[in-house]
């Protein structure tokens, strides 16, 4: 394949180390990857370019005419780039097109009191942060978000922040592994298969203890 | 040693290499894949100039996409299907053709849901780790195995290395003792677990059942509650091996032969949770109280009992979920103290990774057996594999559903997701003996209602969901 074509695949992983901008409220917990990514979309092949099928039921009426007051089809909100939202988010089916295809809304950063866990992991695998606060932050910042929707929140990944003007600063957690791989942009395959001499290794001792598998 | 859990137990024997920061590079057994979450998996190897490392430690077939009309017409039976479904399915062939995978495509005798052919073809061992790009992967756990759903950009990595970079997660053991009181079904009790701790009751955790009643099911129950262990928010659920499990893997494909049995069934042996084995989190419930359950909301922790009532807003102590649910009820149609059994449906769907293997279509044959599906209602029954297909065929029940007015298919994940053209219409009410039950998930506006085999094929002879335990043929 044309290596050149990868702009348009799509460079897997994409850099993050500070953004600032709007945060678009989407009140709702349980929020699955069905719902994110509907079920007749994933016959694509592709990766790029999903976009437009990202929360496509509640952004297009039954018969695919264009609603426009989904939040982040709705001013101040359109192209935000954080999406703060209710417990649980991203749970269900594994599918990244979940992932991939808020990415190409724009979105870089999604607030949550909690995330489904395969959703969550294929997250840092792009570039898209995922963040787990308390309850009562992500109600803040859904408050801030609501009341005064054209003040930016600035999110710092290498302070490991969310800060909102003078009004609130939170800090937030995440492993050193994934953060590294984020701010540096690191394909994590080419990481591991650094470490091959060790999966030989691994692989011949296998052959011993468990012959069968 | 002498005081870990099961799970810890597989996990210290698959590490490969631990980063400063605990997370582990484990190694990966078993690789399934199938046509969905592969293809951009597949460009990114190729974009790399990567191979796969271990083609014949990965296993393929198509499932989420077929079509599940006959196939004995050949190639035209794609015609029910988009042009995309076609070439997604033409892509994966070229895939693992490229990258010398096996994998059996929908004209294989050995086709059909993922999780099913895993077990089938003997892949599925205790001991190992699976992964595949589906979240039902844990359906495998079943055979004490560690078994988890991921996403393509970690399938590319087990292509490419068979391995995968993981922390480790917390435990979680649910002990379910007693007897279950007759009619009562794995399902049923997988439901009861999600209903008491909860859509995220499992996060980050890998849950082990345990308990005489988990013990005295069958393979196939085991799988159905290891399948919806993801509806808890658990990656993976898993059952320690017994002789139910060397029995059921004994002879397949490729199950371990000869000498390499005897010694895989002393290493599968030593797997269990010792005695002083501690879990993060313990769960208890009574098999004598768990009745026949059918969920009424859009998640599957929204459970009722069959003689029950539907809730109301104000039942709920939490805030959120009082507003989640007065949504849930404005999506089901439903009203508050409405009784679950006047409950009147559209559609039956007989089918998934969940509920589809043999033993499920024999319990609900049992059930269809000399009665007709009721006016108005269109019942269908997709057999997880071709593999049960053939069996029940033989046994006849094919027969027994096409009497009573059931359509016939061939398998795949059909309406459980309806990737393919199996879908609920807006407004059409389905009892589904799948595992979702999310706004939109079987069809745009469809509702879906949880619920074991046998009250799925209740509910379509009756109309409207009923209590199996007092279910009587028209």
């Amino acid at each position: 394949m044309d290596k050149g074509r990868s702009i348009e695949y799509g460079a897997k992983m994409q850099k993050f180390t500070k953004i600032s901008s709007v945060a678009a409220p989407l009140e709702r917990s349980d929020f699955d990857t069905d719902q994110i990514y509907p079920k007749q979309f994933l016959r694509t092949v592709k990766r790029m370019g999903l976009g437009d099928y990202a929360f496509y039921d509640l952004r297009n009426d039954p018969d695919g005419t264009p609603r426009d007051d989904f939040v982040l089809d709705r001013e101040p909100y359109k192209g935000a780039q954080i999406l703060v939202t209710g417990r649980n988010f991203g749970v269900g089916s594994s599918r990244e097109h979940a992932v991939w295809s808020m990415m190409d809304l724009g979105l870089r950063v999604i607030i949550a009191p909690s995330f489904g866990d395969i959703f969550f992991n294929n997250c840092f695998k792009n570039g898209l942060l995922p963040i787990q606060l308390p309850q009562e932050q992500v109600d803040e910042i859904m408050r801030s978000a609501k009341e005064q929707p054209e003040a930016e929140i600035e999110i710092d990944l290498e302070k490991q922040t969310i800060t909102r003007g003078n009004q609130f600063t939170f800090e937030f957690e995440i492993d050193a592994f994934s953060r590294d791989c984020l701010l540096n942009g690191l394909d994590d395959i080419g990481l591991t298969l650094k470490k091959s001499v060790h999966i030989d290794t691994f692989e011949e001792q296998m052959k011993k203890e468990r012959p069968w598998v | 040693m002498g005081n870990r859990t099961l799970f810890e137990k597989i996990w210290d024997s698959h590490v490969v290499h631990r980063e400063d920061d605990g997370t582990c590079l484990i190694y990966i057994d078993a690789h399934l894949i199938h046509e969905v979450t592969t293809p951009q998996a597949f460009e990114g190897l190729k974009m790399n100039d990567r191979d796969v490392r271990r083609p014949d430690l990965t296993y393929g077939v198509m499932d989420h996409n077929v079509p599940t009309g006959d196939r004995s017409v050949g190639r035209a039976v794609y015609e029910t299907e988009a042009v995309e479904s076609r070439e997604q399915m033409d892509t994966f062939e070229a895939n693992c053709k490229e990258f010398g995978i096996n994998y059996f495509d929908i004209f294989d005798p050995r086709q059909g849901i993922v999780h099913a052919m895993g077990p089938e073809q003997g892949i599925t061992q205790p001991g190992k780790t699976i992964v595949c790009g589906d979240s039902h992967t844990s359906t495998n756990g079943a055979f004490g195995a560690f078994a988890f759903g991921i996403g393509t950009s970690e399938v590319e990595h087990v292509l490419a290395t068979q391995t995968l970079l993981q922390k480790k997660p917390k435990t979680m053991r649910v002990t379910v003792d007693g007897e279950l009181a007759p009619g009562i079904t794995a399902k049923d009790i997988i439901l009861g677990i999600i209903g008491k701790i909860g859509t995220s009751g499992g996060t980050g955790h890998v849950i082990e059942y345990a308990g005489s009643a988990i013990r005295g099911l069958s393979m196939e129950g085991r799988m159905t509650i290891c399948n919806m262990s993801i509806e808890a928010g658990a990656r993976a659920g898993m059952i320690a091996p017994d002789e139910t499990t060397f029995e059921y893997v004994h002879g397949r494909p490729h199950a371990p032969k000869g000498e390499d049995w005897d010694k895989a069934v002393a290493h599968w042996k030593t797997l269990y949770s010792d005695e002083d084995a501690e879990f993060d989190t313990e769960v208890h419930l009574n098999a004598a109280d768990i009745p026949p359950l059918v969920t009424w909301g859009t998640t599957p922790e929204d459970v009722a009992p069959i003689d029950g009532i539907v809730p109301a807003p104000e039942d709920f102590a939490d805030e959120g979920k009082r507003e989640a649910v007065i949504q849930m009820l404005k999506y089901m149609d439903l009203k508050p103290g409405m009784r679950m059994q006047d409950i009147e449906i559209d559609r039956v769907f007989l089918g998934s990774c969940t509920n589809a293997r043999i033993e499920d279509l024999r319990e609900a044959a049992e059930v269809a057996k000399g009665n007709k599906v009721a006016k108005g209602v269109k019942a269908m029954v997709v057999p997880a594999s071709s593999i049960v297909k053939k069996q029940a065929e033989q046994e006849g029940l094919d027969q027994i559903f096409i009497d009573a007015g059931f359509e016939w298919r061939e398998a795949g994940c059909s309406m459980c997701l309806g990737m393919n053209s199996d879908t609920l219409s807006p407004g059409e009410r389905c009892a589904s003996t799948s595992n979702r039950n999310f706004e939109g998930r079987q069809g745009r506006g469809g509702r879906t209602h949880l619920l074991s085999p046998a009250m799925g094929a209740a509910a379509a002879i009756t109309g409207h969901l009923t209590d199996i335990r007092t279910f009587k043929a028209q």
